[in-house]
């Protein structure tokens, strides 16, 4: 087991965001969890990697205790996470967008690979390696967004809701890249509202409704229950 | 040359050199804001001990005569000043701004000045309140271009301060710290995203920006007296050039500090008395506040630190 969540609670001020949900990530796997505004899927992600503190639980990876390490001590440790609304640098350009997440890497040939594997996933963004990213599309914002996780080398990918904002194409295109970076050895956990893609492309699924996980399962099964249906598939 | 020209000349100058100082304590001003969002009133006081650090370091090194070259004593007390000072401010960014750093700005901006008013009585209270000054690190020599008097301090107050600013604007551009400056000052919810140990930043600015205070006061304090009450003013002046320039900005902090040099020193060329440059350079900064609040350079999302 890569990522495992046991009983974990988490509060902002005296609201309770997560009630105690326990789920599990397996090398290899992709996981989605699916779930309405508010549900608590952005705080799940958050606490793994460490930027709010947990009430009560464990967050567990490779055997290590999250809960009591900084968050750029995650990132080292293997966690890259994607945050909801991308969270480019604006004054920075794409190279520079890159070069930062490898800040605790000293290897210079490594640092290389890993802009060559980004390059090669990405040409779009060597082509425009030398603009602010404030002034990339959306949709060259989400594919820095991606890039900059890879750069941090993490064998965990937090994405949260990378098809925010993006036409269908696109939508399909990073979909369709988040399947080919699961090839190459990175495990994807994967937040998001769209869940018919996010359906398609998971090997399991959990449900999170007010910070609780009230379904886990097979994604195909869980796209045939009518409940599922009706609140996250549009009837 | 003509006796106006000359006059200019000489003025200009003298702009210059006082300039500079301002430029050097703006940068540290600025740099905190670039990341903290927070003015750090201290900033001015911090460079007051700076000029005493580089006072006793002086006064030690020739009082040892051991006949060091005048170049090895002068780096020797800037290493000496950039250190303490730089630690200094370490330490006090440790202890008493960052428990607040979730606080309101404005408890952190109190606390500054609270410290500001520590350090000018602590001083006073070990050192006393005699103007010093730092003994001559270097021969003094006054030299006549044709009717123009340039001295050697003025000639190393000026080249060392672009030499700084040079290499500050180096570092911020090319390294790894300097970027992880830029994307804090951008968003600094995302930065530990990127494996980027945040406190790591914020103390690498502030010992930066109090390392090149501490140059501005060895500089300085060359040419002027030192008293435990100096960083008041010059910290003041220092704080309206960063403003000037675009509070944030870098290069904005070097043009403001300029601009504020001009005016004090051109001030009493056209009005009766010098005692009016304080109110030139407070109508500047409030004109400039109600025309352009960001500053002369300042783009605050783009260029920020
Ligand atoms: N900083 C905060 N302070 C207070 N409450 C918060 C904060 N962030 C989130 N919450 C609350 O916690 C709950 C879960 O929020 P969260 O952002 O995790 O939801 P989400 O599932 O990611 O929703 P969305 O799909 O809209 O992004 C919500 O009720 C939200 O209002
Ligand atoms: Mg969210």
């Amino acid at each position: 087991m890569l990522l495992d969540i046991k009983d974990l609670e988490v509060y902002y001020g005296n609201i309770r965001a997560l009630a105690g949900i326990s789920f599990q990530v397996d090398e290899g796997e992709i996981v989605t969890l699916i779930g309405a505004n508010g549900a608590g899927k952005s705080t799940t992600l958050r606490t793994i990697s460490g930027l709010i503190p947990a009430r009560s639980g464990s967050v567990t990876f490779q055997g290590k205790n999250l809960l009591a390490c900084p968050p750029h001590e995650i990132v080292d440790m293997g966690v890259a996470h994607v945050p909801e609304g991308r969270g480019i640098f604006g004054n920075l350009t794409v190279l520079e967008n890159l070069r930062l997440a490898t800040y605790s890497v000293k290897d210079r040939e490594e640092i290389r690979r890993r802009f060559k594997r980004v390059f090669g996933l990405f040409p779009r963004l060597e082509e425009r390696k030398g603009q602010l990213g404030a002034t990339l599309s959306g949709g060259e914002q989400q594919m820095l967004a991606v890039a900059r996780a890879l750069m941090t080398g993490g064998k965990l990918m937090l994405l949260d809701e990378p098809s925010m904002g993006l036409s269908p194409i696109l939508v399909r295109e990073i979909f369709r890249t988040i399947q080919e970076i699961n090839q190459t050895g990175t495990t994807i956990l994967l937040v998001e509202q769209n869940a018919r893609m996010a359906l398609r492309v998971a090997n399991r699924a959990y449900v999170l409704e007010t910070g609780r996980i009230t379904l886990s399962g097979k994604p195909e099964e869980m796209a045939k229950n009518p409940e599922v249906q009706k609140a996250y598939l549009g009837g | 040359m003509p006796q106006p020209v000359t006059t200019l000349v000489q003025q200009t100058l003298n702009a210059l050199q006082v300039g500079s100082v301002y430029a050097l304590i703006a940068l540290g001003y600025t740099m905190v804001y670039g990341i903290l969002t927070m003015i750090n009133f201290a900033h001015g006081d911090i460079f007051m001990v700076s000029t005493y650090l580089g006072f006793f370091a002086a006064a030690w090194l020739l009082g040892l005569a051991l006949n060091m070259p005048p170049l090895v004593i002068f780096l020797s007390t800037l290493l000496f000043a950039m250190v303490g000072t730089a630690t200094l401010a370490v330490i006090i960014e440790r202890v008493a701004y960052k428990p607040l750093r979730q606080a309101p700005r404005l408890s952190a901006v109190i606390t500054a000045l609270g410290v500001g008013i520590f350090l000018e009585n602590f001083t006073l209270a070990v050192i006393g309140p005699e103007p010093r000054t730092i003994p001559p690190l270097f021969p003094l020599v006054n030299l006549n271009l044709s009717g123009v008097f340039v001295s050697t301090i003025q000639i190393v107050i000026i080249g060392v301060s672009v030499i700084v600013m040079i290499i500050l604007d180096t570092i911020v551009r090319r390294t790894m710290t300097g970027m992880a400056m830029r994307a804090i000052s951008f968003d600094k919810t995302i930065v530990p995203l990127m494996g980027v140990p945040v406190d790591r930043i914020i103390s690498a600015t502030f010992a930066l920006g109090s390392a090149i205070a501490a140059v501005g006061g060895i500089l300085y304090g060359m040419a002027y007296q030192l008293d435990p009450y100096m960083g008041i003013r010059i910290g003041w002046w220092a704080f309206i050039s960063a403003v000037v320039g675009g509070i944030g900005n870098i290069r904005g902090a070097f043009v403001g500090g300029f601009i504020l040099g001009f005016v004090e020193i051109f001030t009493p060329v056209f009005l009766p008395s010098s005692t009016y440059r304080d109110f030139v350079a407070f109508s500047l900064l409030l004109l400039l506040l109600v025309f352009r609040p960001t500053g002369i350079l300042g783009r605050p999302i783009v260029q920020k630190v």
